[in-house]
């Protein structure tokens, strides 16, 4: 009951913010994301049932135009040279097994159609939700017999890039219904909400509560992670999902949890749901 | 990215005398020569120093990069053509090596 009422005056204070937007321009803007002036990628959408926000909006529609123009046009985002990169190792053999990913999977591009749609997904085996970097380290160990990558290793984000891409503006859709997949996403809820660190921020104060608002110098979005590995004109790189969870928690000034722990692959199945429907933006381009 | 590795995009065919949109792309990670590494030594610099590019040997378009422009430099900018021919870039590292591409048009 408190969070409904917190949440209902929190969308007074939205209305009352957005009538001064044009001054300051704040809030997303009312552009339309269409890829090399083809392809239209579902940015605003309704929310799934039980979702806290009246519109499930994209990223991209908080970023400067420049920043928007950059992604699209698939020429000039510099993420495709990852997707290209991507490429090259899914077609290369690796591990004793003398095997690559396109070996197993021959019909490459059949088979990845939606896969980077729809993961997380739930792993029988592991008894947990698996994400792409998961996955792809299964493969490599179990198939390829090659060493797993490393959190954040180069190849790891090219290769979760290419695979994501080929999915561009399907629907983001996570299937609660397998294995314990409800319970991963009420724990990644209730990790959502919670207050941490030395600035006693949970990610609801700022992409929920705020989101369309300035911090500082940063237009706070909802947080969305359609476009993720994203690449970022700050790092001029590729940036994984759980790098950017693990910043978002360490500028919070809390202690942060490693990369594809328990508790950040909950939250990754819960803010996955958030974003349902939107089209997935993979290499999305970002501040 | 660990290979420079250039992406350039011209149209195919164009009619004589259009102006054309020419647009290319290096990975590069355009090491600025400013940042230090852990130990708090210099990173030492190494950019994409030249840009340029030729039409059938005649210079159409040349620049001189600087440390501040960012990663994978992104250059676009237009061309007459009158006859049909082959445009070729170059790119010019810190370290001496020379990145090329090159693409043919058709003017009809």
């Amino acid at each position: 009951m408190a969070r409904s009422n917190r949440l209902s005056l929190a969308a007074g204070v939205a209305l009352v913010l957005g009538a001064h937007s044009a001054a300051f321009a704040g809030g997303p803007s009312d552009d339309k994301l269409v890829i090399d002036g083809e392809m239209e990628i579902m940015t605003r959408v309704a929310p799934p049932e039980g979702h806290p926000l009246d519109e499930v909006i994209s990223g991209w529609h908080y970023r400067t135009e420049e920043t928007r123009d950059l992604e699209a046009d698939s020429f000039q985002n510099p993420g495709m040279l990852y997707v290209e990169r991507g490429e090259e190792i899914w077609n290369t053999v690796e591990g004793d097994a003398g095997k690559s990913c396109a070996s197993c999977h021959e019909d490459g591009e059949e088979f990845l159609k939606g896969i980077g749609a729809n993961y997380p997904k739930w792993n029988a085996d592991a008894g947990k939700p698996f994400n792409i970097e998961l996955q792809i380290n299964q493969c490599r160990e179990e198939n390829m017999q090659a060493k797993p990558y490393k959190f954040d290793a180069a190849d790891q984000k090219a290769l979760t890039t290419f695979i994501k891409h080929q999915s561009i503006g399907m629907p983001v859709e996570v299937d609660l219904t397998e294995g314990d997949m409800k319970a991963w996403w009420d724990k990644g809820e209730e990790l959502y909400y919670t207050r941490t660190g030395q600035l006693n921020l949970s990610c609801a104060t700022c992409h929920e509560d705020y989101n369309g608002n300035y911090i500082r110098a940063d237009h706070l979005s909802q947080g969305n992670v359609n476009g993720f590995p994203t690449y970022r004109l700050k790092q001029s790189a590729m940036v994984s999902l759980h790098n950017r969870f693990r910043g978002c928690i360490r500028d919070t000034r809390a202690a942060f949890p490693p990369a594809f722990s328990d508790d950040l692959m909950a939250l990754e199945v819960y803010v996955t749901w958030r974003g349902s429907g939107l089209g997935v933006e993979t290499p999305a381009v970002r501040q | 990215m660990a290979n420079p590795k250039p992406r350039v995009k011209v149209p195919k065919k164009a009619s004589k005398g259009e102006v054309i949109t020419i647009k290319t792309l290096i990975s590069h990670p355009m090491e600025s020569g400013q940042r230090k590494d852990k130990e708090g030594n210099l990173v030492p610099r190494q950019i994409i120093n030249t840009f340029k590019c030729e039409f059938d040997g005649q210079l159409v378009f040349e620049c001189d990069m600087d440390p501040a422009v960012s990663a994978n430099p992104y250059m676009e900018f237009n061309a007459k053509v009158e006859n049909s021919g082959t445009f070729k870039f170059t790119w010019v590292d810190d370290d001496g090596s020379v990145y090329e591409s090159e693409k043919k048009i058709t003017v009809e």
